[in-house]
């Protein structure tokens, strides 16, 4: 059964389909840029502990981004 | 002249590209933001010169950073771009293809990074592309020049596309179907390197490792900067210097104005490398014997970690902390290349987002972050009177450090942006560009430092001849003497430090300090003032209006350090 989480609710290692990055134009053009847009397949890396920036791969690129920007990111994963 | 652009998506390499088109020689690392000004060379196409531009990197031509804006301007001066692609990250890199294309220049396409390809298991199909395109496709690899040639060649290929605009959404459709077409990606195993990769950004194992290589990287500094100073640089000037320098000295009658000038004072009848401040002498003994062993192994160290990829690790792992001091993780970059030199360390603010950002970093950096130069300065004569004393200087600076980023968060209005940042996989670096690189930041530093050092030098002997310095030290004194504990003539110190601050910590020497006043001198050198040639660099950054907040900041930091150092340090210590 599919599950929709945020970015900082995956854990290391878990893969997803991103789904819908709930922000305004900048935000989604910013992170559009690193590769992280709607359909794209995503892998979660690591988290940096207190609220740290969230590592995550797509394409073949690992981007880290502030933790903020990640819980704006909902992915789709596979239960 | 016809102009020719390279441009691509940070980090692809068209620093390596425009080195090996140009032979002029850049910086080139392995984190995205290397190049912040634009670096113009030469290029010779048949019996035609063209002027080629090294833009810094963008990932869109949609105007929301500086650095995008300014890479719109300049599509509208050029005749020609190479885009430079990373051809492990096709689909990332093909939105500023698409609008390049959209936006009626000739274009070549450079799908660089190509020798990481086939490791990796990707597989292009340079044909294809090019046909869908309708460009000239070179595959290239900047950092061993392969494909370069071929590069040149297909440039008078080069005709303007007829590329219809399109909005954002058909681009990445257009991108996706692309992909699909000319790019095979095959499965394989994770190699070492990626599975180091991926423990050195793990909380867990990050902050460990990274421990561990901060320790070491200042290991290997001092080790090589000490072992190159004692076994290299004092015998030379010892053996060969010192022998020539003193037949001079007697030539020249051992006094006289010509002789302080070129040989110094004598001390105790012999010369004194340190200490007789002649051109010949501590001019040369300071920039070479002393300063240059630690630039260099400081510059071959960081050059290995640049080019290796840690820097942005390092830059996510401090990304917590330094959100507490108004800044985001990759406002350490700017720090450390600050201890190299300050200068490189101001430009690089320009990586970060806001003036906000810019302030807060720039202050931080002038205030608490000293230079190469000072640092084998303040090694050399600060440790002589012992390594704790070495401690109490370089805590002090740590400390001020952050206090002045916690303070200045609090007290300016905003918030620290959050952090988005492109972590590149890592790369045994390429010896040969890592010594290119380290030997051009070493003639960088010798060209612009040696000059610089001489001039201090004969400054002071002119402030003390013409009594100069006697007019300043009586006016200073109730600050210098009242507040700091330091005799009056240390204004002097003041003074030349603003020219160059190793000469500074240097005259610190002859002033026959006590220990304590030499570690709050060398303490209040480190604060008070960045070099005139960081200052005209950050009052460009800027802008003169924060460029005097700063200032501020940075004098009644220097008063109120030097005055809490003096108040609570014991006088015999």
């Amino acid at each position: 059964m599919a599950k929709i989480l945020d970015l900082t609710q995956l854990k290391p290692g878990q893969k997803g389909i991103v789904i819908q990055i709930q922000g305004g134009a900048g935000l989604i053009r910013r992170l559009q840029t690193m590769g992280i847009r709607p359909g794209k397949n995503i892998i979660k890396i690591s988290a940096q502990i207190f609220r740290g920036p969230q590592i995550v791969k797509v394409d073949n690129l690992q981007v880290a981004i502030g933790f903020g920007m990640a819980r704006r990111v909902l992915v789709e994963v596979e239960e | 002249m016809r102009k020719i652009l390279l441009m691509g998506n940070p980090n692809v390499g068209k620093s390596a590209i425009f080195s090996r088109l140009t032979g002029a020689r850049v910086t080139i690392s392995n984190y995205p933001g290397t190049t912040v000004e634009f670096t113009q060379g030469l290029l010779k196409l048949g019996d035609e010169k063209a002027a080629v531009i090294d833009v810094p990197g963008v990932y869109s031509l949609q105007p929301s950073s500086k650095a995008e804006e300014v890479a719109v301007q300049m599509l509208k001066e050029g005749d020609l771009v190479i885009n430079i692609v990373d051809a492990t990250n096709l689909e990332r890199n093909l939105y500023l293809t698409l609008q390049l294309l959209e936006s009626n220049i000739p274009v070549v396409v450079a799908l660089n990074i190509w020798d990481d390809t086939k490791h990796r298991g990707i597989e292009i199909d340079v044909n294809k592309l090019e046909e869908i395109l309708g460009v000239p496709v070179v595959p290239t690899c900047g950092l061993t020049g392969e494909g370069i040639h071929q590069l040149v060649m297909r440039l008078p290929e080069v005709k303007s596309p007829t590329y219809p605009v399109r909005s954002d959404k058909q681009r990445w459709q257009e991108i996706g179907e692309i992909v699909e077409d000319v790019q095979k990606l095959h499965h394989r195993h994770h190699t070492f390197l990626e599975s180091l990769a991926d423990l050195s950004i793990k909380s867990l194992t990050g902050i460990p490792i990274a421990i561990v290589v901060i320790f070491i990287s200042f290991q290997i500094v001092r080790f090589i900067g000490e072992g190159l100073i004692s076994n290299v640089f004092e015998p030379l000037f010892e053996y060969i210097w010192l022998p020539l320098m003193t037949k001079l000295s007697l030539f020249l009658g051992a006094k006289g104005f010509l002789h302080n000038i070129l040989i110094g004072h004598l001390v105790n009848g012999e010369i004194d490398f340190g200490l007789s401040f002649g051109l010949l002498t501590t001019g040369l003994f300071v920039p070479f014997a002393m300063v240059l062993p630690y630039i260099f192994s400081f510059y071959l160290v960081l050059g290995l970690l640049e080019d290796w990829g840690y820097l942005p690790r390092l830059a996510v792992l401090v990304d917590n902390i330094m959100h507490r001091l108004g800044l985001h993780g990759f406002a350490i970059i700017p720090m450390i290349l600050g201890l190299g030199c300050n200068v490189p360390g101001a430009l690089a603010t320009r990586l970060l987002e806001g003036r906000r950002e810019k302030f807060i970093a720039a202050t931080m950096m002038a205030i608490a972050v000293p230079c190469m130069a000072q640092i084998a300065m303040i090694v050399g004569l600060v440790g002589e009177r012992g390594g704790q004393y070495l401690a109490i200087v370089f805590s002090v600076l740590f400390l001020l450090w952050f206090i002045l980023g916690g303070i200045l968060h609090r007290v300016l209005k905003g918030e620290s942006p959050e952090l988005t940042l492109e972590i590149p996989p890592y790369r045994i670096p390429q010896i040969f560009a890592t010594i290119k690189k380290l030997w051009m930041r070493t003639k960088a530093f010798l060209i612009a430092a040696v000059p610089y050092v001489l001039l201090g030098i004969l400054a002071v002997n002119i402030l003390y001849t013409l009594k100069i310095i006697d007019f300043f030290a009586r006016f200073f004194s109730p600050v210098l003497t009242g507040l700091w504990g330091l005799p009056p003539e240390s204004i002097s110190v003041l003074l030349v430090g603003f020219l160059r601050k190793d000469v500074a910590v240097g005259m610190l020497g002859p002033l026959n300090l006590t220990t304590k006043q030499l570690v709050i001198g060398s303490t209040i050198l480190a604060i008070y003032f960045p070099c005139v040639a960081t200052f005209i660099v950050l009052t460009r950054e800027l802008g003169v209006k924060d460029m005097l907040k700063s200032a501020l900041a940075m004098l009644f930091v220097v008063l109120i350090v030097g005055g809490i150092l003096n108040l609570l340090l014991p006088v015999n210590f």
